[in-house]
């Protein structure tokens, strides 16, 4: 006797349940995903940046704008916050999405709040990457006390 | 039998000398027919060491108001119609021993939270079946030759033997703070249920299940809260077994 094969009982795609229609993708997965991921990474970015930022060398005494100027004329410590900026913005803006999605009941506020966040992550985050890049270190009429030590003399 | 002297003499004697006790339940009524608004209610009653809450609960339907509305059909665990919120934790009446919860205090009885209230502690439990049909609970093979047994080794049936206890009583959906936010969520125990087949070495229709899963109200929605894992009256690792099925995508996707 030939085994006649009998097709799965419900096929997934039956039209029975609307709200598995809605976008077959993986997006939450990677969401999910990115969270675990970006998490551990920024362990490392931002105690990292802490230990050297506070407690390396002269510690926090050595804060100041030259300071901060000397890190970014080097591109690893401009790599290292950029980093840390887009990472730290994304996972948080993720987190508070899906409180977004967990918490606003009513469609259209919760589509105003994820209008809200998205904007602000992307103001801040086109922004930081601007000063990150464009920074100046040696600004012309600044006093020469407060300028990294390779900024030309006036 | 020993008497001893200093016993006061009581009307009723203890049943078998097991202790008895005052207790107030505190329960949230509502009747559809006349509230408009659930309203606490309290009872005290006289219950014994060996009394659980199904028991004060049954004492006050038989002998106080007949109209206390509650599910319960086996009284031992098993059947999982008496999941309420006693104290403010789901769990099943018939296993929650009165001499283990604090006495000083009314103890709270509520229905379930997250799914209609349809009378008393009876809720409308059609959309938290709906989730757990939607997930094929249902042995899926291709062919359909009777004609042999289709073995398994005790190791394989050790992967998903503790999903295989699940009664759904619905303890642990409803305890869950997602699914009172979100009825599309479809719950700890729909993902308990598909962990059972997924994880079933005999069953192929791991491949449906866990893209069903991975829908935007699936196992992402999971904020690993664990209220379902303490809900749970058979001692299910749900939120382990979540964790299981997140995984079994992760690393068939990634
Ligand atoms: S009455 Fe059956 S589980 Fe409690």
């Amino acid at each position: 006797m030939a085994a006649t094969t009998i097709a799965a009982p419900r096929s997934p795609r039956s039209p029975r349940s609307p709200r598995r229609m809605r976008g077959r993708t993986n997006t939450e997965l990677y969401a999910w995903l990115f969270m675990r991921v970006s998490g551990v990474l920024l362990m490392v970015l931002v105690f990292g940046h802490l230990f050297v930022n506070l407690m390396v060398g002269e510690g926090i005494n050595a804060l100041d704008f030259a300071f901060v100027a000397g890190k970014w004329a080097d591109p690893f410590w401009q790599v290292w916050d950029l980093l840390m900026l887009w990472l730290a913005m994304i996972h948080g803006s993720n987190g508070l999405r899906t409180i977004i999605n967990d918490y606003a009941e009513r469609d259209q506020l919760r589509m105003w709040l994820k209008v809200g966040l998205y904007t602000a992550a992307a103001i801040t985050i086109v922004l930081g990457t601007l000063v990150i890049f464009t920074f100046d270190p040696c600004p012309a009429d600044a006093a020469a006390e407060l300028l990294p030590s390779f900024c030309p003399a006036p | 039998m020993t008497v001893t002297t200093e016993a006061p003499v009581k009307e009723t004697p203890d049943a078998g000398g097991v202790p008895s006790f005052q207790v107030t339940m505190r329960l949230r009524r509502f009747n559809p027919e006349s509230d408009t608004e659930p309203r606490w209610e309290d009872h005290t009653l006289t219950m014994h060491g060996t009394d659980r809450v199904l028991d004060a609960l049954h004492k006050i339907k038989w002998e106080i108001d007949g109209s206390l509305t509650f599910r319960r059909s086996c009284a031992h665990g098993i059947c999982g119609s008496d999941a309420m919120r006693i104290n403010g934790r789901n769990r099943l009446a018939c296993k929650t021993l009165l001499k283990d919860l604090p006495l000083d205090k009314p103890i709270s009885v509520e229905p379930i939270k997250g799914l209609a209230v349809m009378k008393d502690l009876v809720v409308d439990m059609e959309p938290f079946y709906a989730a757990y049909k939607s997930i094929m609970p249902f042995l899926i093979t291709t062919g359909n030759d009777p004609s042999r047994e289709r073995r398994q080794s005790p190791e394989e049936r050790e992967r998903f033997d503790d999903t295989t206890k699940c009664i759904l009583c619905a303890a642990c959906t409803t305890s869950c703070p997602v699914y009172w936010s979100d009825g599309q969520y479809f719950g700890p125990q729909a993902i308990v249920g598909a962990h059972r087949f997924i994880f079933d070495s005999r069953d192929e229709g791991a491949e449906e299940r866990l893209e069903i899963l991975n829908d935007r109200e699936g196992v992402w929605r999971c904020r690993t809260t664990f209220n379902c894992t303490d809900a749970c009256p058979r001692g299910i690792e749900v939120t382990k077994a979540i964790q299981e099925v997140k995984q079994a995508l992760l690393f068939r996707r990634v």
